[in-house]
């Protein structure tokens, strides 16, 4: 299960609605067995030297960003979003192409500007994407793990 | 010892472990000395062929190895390896030919 707080998906959606090339950008926050929660996002610049309206890729250099934002805040580095402008929320050939265990691929359907549907992916242990359950919360209350 | 620095989404690979001390005198050690200590994280780290993986980079004391001697670049006492997957997609295919 994936939750995320409703003003940190509100956030993600306003990043990339307007937009007509992909837009791209990072999500932190904590994970507790199989459960994660988003408590933060950060967009980041989509570097890439294709055509932009259908390609995303991040940098070296705003990856490391992202990794030094997370052990700052002690929060961990959960994942990418990435906006699908006048695609369905559905990940890409090419996004399974590039896609790594571990991380969850939060992808942003927009249609003519307007948000249209946000879902957000893993890879199994076949390496093939498998759908996340997403819950959104008005706001995150983080109940330690207990100790016993 | 060189410190290599192991990116968040594999290290579930690594024991969680984010920095691994290593004692390797260039990148092909240190893959194969991870690979010791941690074979599932080999697997995301090069292709079939031993090689690199495209979707990985890796940089050397903030140099990536890409422009140095790929997997013989050198490692020297505390150089600092980081291991930086590549991200990046899109809702088309890859145009393989650009």
């Amino acid at each position: 299960m994936l939750y995320i707080e409703l003003s940190v998906a509100n956030r993600m959606i306003e990043d990339v609605k307007s937009d007509d090339q992909e837009c791209c950008g990072f999500f932190f926050g904590y994970e507790i067995a199989t459960n994660r929660t988003i408590t933060r996002s950060m967009i980041v610049n989509n570097s890439t030297t294709q055509n932009k309206q259908t390609y995303f890729e991040i940098s070296v250099e705003d990856y490391m960003n992202a990794e030094r934002f997370a052990e700052a805040q002690n929060l961990r580095l959960l994942g990418v979003y990435h906006s699908h402008p006048n695609h369905p929320a559905i990940p890409s050939e090419c996004d399974l192409e590039m896609a790594i265990p571990g991380f969850s691929y939060i992808i942003i359907s927009v249609i003519d500007k307007k948000f249209v549907k946000i879902k957000s992916w893993q890879l199994n242990e076949r390496l093939q994407f498998e759908e996340e359950e997403i819950e959104f919360k008005e706001e995150i209350e983080f109940i330690l793990p207990s100790l016993n | 010892m060189a410190t290599v620095i192991i990116p968040t989404p594999l290290r579930k690979f690594a024991n969680n472990a984010a920095r691994v001390r290593v004692n390797a005198s260039n990148i092909s050690d240190v893959v194969n000395q991870l690979a010791v200590h941690y074979p599932e994280l080999k697997k995301h780290l090069v292709d079939t062929s031993g090689r690199i993986a495209p979707f990985i980079n890796i940089f050397v004391d903030n140099k990536d190895i890409r422009n140095l001697e790929l997997e013989h670049t050198q490692v020297v006492e505390d150089a600092i390896v980081c291991i930086i997957p590549a991200i990046a997609g899109g809702s088309k295919p890859l145009n393989k030919n650009s």
